[in-house]
């Protein structure tokens, strides 16, 4: 009774919450060092910028140039959109089975489980360099193996690295992924299993009939991530290749590296960042409106 | 809706998760005894044997260039040549991991300590009083915040790089530790707070309105309340953010030069330049670079899975 009495009274107040400079500090940072540079990297891909010099407004240059006086670009994205869609059809099915297997319950699936996280704990260059020398055609995977059939290039071959690159990233990234599908498929009610058992579905059919709609807002936040991820990485393929050979993995991100910092033109990188940002809204916008509502909003453990 | 215990089922530990629910094995698609016996169609033993398979296949893809770099940081570069490369040296040495520690390694780990520690600290105290701010906020201007919060988690740091070393290079802060750790701090505020949010809203209102009727304010309530609840989310974020800045590459790269305030991932990458042929040091230093997170897990391991499964999977 006093306690109801109270609140009605504080609430009869109008309360007010928190001052706002508690959020402060937050929004000082977040607001300083990422959504001006957001909107600075729209402003100067309207300029010329060498780095040494000043910036300098050129209008529609930039764009012109970039979109239509230099053909690579198109060739970027297509390399992009290869990358992005052969990574997501690589990690994405590798993690729901993986998440799926690791969420049951032998005490050697937990022992898999300590293992499969450990790509996690190793920065992108040491990974890259890890690689480089697995696939070194000198002392690598290819000098180690007595198979005829394994390449001894793998980097260097124009036809291979792509798919080479897709694997060593998918490698890093799976482990995560692994981890949000286990967790999602813990939260499924037990009593959707056995119901189901009872009904005398298969293990396949649960599979298809509960597992996979329960893990939806999983599958939409990793998705989201993975291709988002993919559209953006840099790391990896920066370490191991640089773009070659024959400019075969150069995919948008490292043409905007590359252009940015290795060529000084900063005005034309910042025209294909632009392009970057409006493709990774695009498609986590598409993938929102895809999952029925706002995810971020929904809580999916009452699901 | 008991949302703080909904962190509870992600737990990894099978033993535990075993203790809660014998009998309730969620999305167990392996099956325990009872289980067993009640499931007898022929497709289901089909998919656990492949599951199985699939398993420890992805395993010896996961631990092969793990091993590789462990036994190969452990011989010299004639060895590596001479022999093959994937079983372990007939001659262990350490010399590889001597070069390294010789050639000014701690003092690249002491750089990314710094770094990392700075920001998970300053991350972690920003984001958890704006988490406060956001769902105890009575006007529309909590609500807002979290909308441009949420929106930045699809900002990618890739894009914005050109801009954030604009930034850096006018405040005079180019090439210094400063450098890294300001916009890191940024670009970890949006998911930190998403994670947090989530849990402080878990907090009953009435918690928050008898503290206040018992006249604490808003710092008292931040720590007396809201911090030790969502003591799970800001471990989540800590081992998150803290994995995600002692690797990351792309702003020591762009943002800084000497060798003075080089971190951890881009001193590999210079190593693999200056120690050219010689794979086992470089390796070494792959291995020392690892070795602190390594440890972490080793120790921390139930806490960092069970953080960042929960912290996502909500």
């Amino acid at each position: 009774m006093t306690e109801t009495a109270s609140r009605s009274k504080t609430t009869g107040l109008g309360q007010k919450g928190p001052s706002f400079l508690m959020a402060l500090p937050a929004v000082a940072f977040f607001g300083i060092f990422a959504l001006i540079p957001l909107i600075g990297v729209v402003v100067i891909s309207f300029m010329e910028w060498n780095v040494l010099g000043s910036p300098e407004w050129v209008g529609l240059t930039n764009w012109e140039a970039v979109l239509f006086d230099r053909p690579f670009t198109w060739t970027a994205l297509g390399l992009t959109v290869t990358f992005v869609i052969g990574s997501y059809l690589f990690q994405a099915p590798v993690a729901l089975l993986l998440g799926v297997f690791m969420a049951g319950q032998q005490r050697y699936r937990a022992l898999l489980a300590v293992l499969y996280f450990l790509p996690l704990l190793f920065s992108s260059v040491a990974v890259g360099l890890t690689f480089q020398s697995l696939f070194s055609p000198n002392y690598g995977l290819s000098a180690a193996l007595p198979f005829e059939w394994l390449p001894n290039d793998w980097l260097a071959n124009s036809d291979l690295v792509m798919w080479v690159m897709i694997f060593v990233v998918g490698w890093c990234f799976v482990p995560f992924h692994g981890l949000l599908y286990q967790a999602g498929v813990r939260q499924i009610p037990a009593s959707m299993y056995e119901a189901a058992t009872i009904d005398g579905a298969g293990r396949l059919r649960q599979f298809f009939s509960i597992t996979l709609p329960q893990l939806r807002y999983t599958i939409i936040t990793s998705s989201t991530l993975m291709l988002v991820g993919s559209l953006t990485y840099f790391d990896l393929i920066y370490v191991l290749t640089g773009g070659q050979p024959a400019d075969a993995v150069r995919i948008l991100p490292l043409d905007m590296y590359v252009t940015g910092f290795a060529s000084y033109n900063l005005g034309y990188a910042s025209v294909i960042a632009v392009i970057l940002v409006a493709i990774g809204l695009t498609l986590s916008l598409l993938l929102n409106v895809l999952s029925g509502s706002s995810k971020m909003d929904s809580d999916k453990a009452g699901a | 809706m008991t949302h703080t215990t909904s962190s509870e089922p992600a737990t990894p530990d099978a033993k535990t998760q075993k203790a809660i629910t014998p009998e309730t094995a969620g999305g167990d698609r392996g099956n325990i005894k009872q289980n067993k016996v009640r499931r007898t169609g022929a497709p289901g033993e089909k998919l656990n044997i492949l599951g199985g398979i699939g398993g420890w296949l992805w395993l010896a893809v996961i631990i092969l260039p793990i091993y590789y770099i462990v036994i190969t940081s452990f011989r010299t570069s004639e060895d590596l040549r001479a022999n093959n490369q994937l079983l372990p040296s007939t001659n262990p040495t350490i010399a590889p991991f001597i070069k390294v520690l010789e050639n000014d390694f701690l003092h690249y780990f002491t750089n990314s300590l710094i770094v990392t520690l700075s920001t998970v600290a300053v991350v972690l105290s920003a984001s958890v009083m704006a988490a406060y701010y956001i769902t105890r906020s009575t006007t529309l201007g909590g609500k807002r915040l979290f909308q441009i919060i949420l929106l930045g988690i699809a900002i990618p740091v890739q894009a914005t790089i050109i801009p954030v070393y604009y930034l850096i290079q006018q405040l005079g802060l180019y090439d210094t530790l400063w450098a890294l750790i300001l916009p890191q701090i940024a670009f970890a505020i949006p998911l930190s707070v998403l994670i947090i949010v989530n849990f402080v809203r878990d907090i009953p209102a009435e918690l928050f309105e008898s503290m206040k009727v018992d006249g604490a304010g808003e710092w008292r309530i931040l720590t007396s309340l809201v911090l030790p609840m969502a003591k799970p989310a800001l471990m989540t974020v800590g081992i998150y953010q803290a994995l995600q800045v002692w690797n990351s590459f792309l702003f020591p790269l762009v943002l800084t030069q000497s060798s003075e305030v080089r971190v951890l991932p881009l001193s590999l990458w210079e190593y693999s330049g200056q120690f050219g042929i010689d794979v086992p040091a470089t390796l070494a230093a792959v291995v020392l670079s690892a070795l602190p997170l390594l440890i972490a897990y080793i120790f921390a391991r139930r806490h960092i899975v069970a953080g960042l499964t929960a912290g996502f999977g909500k």
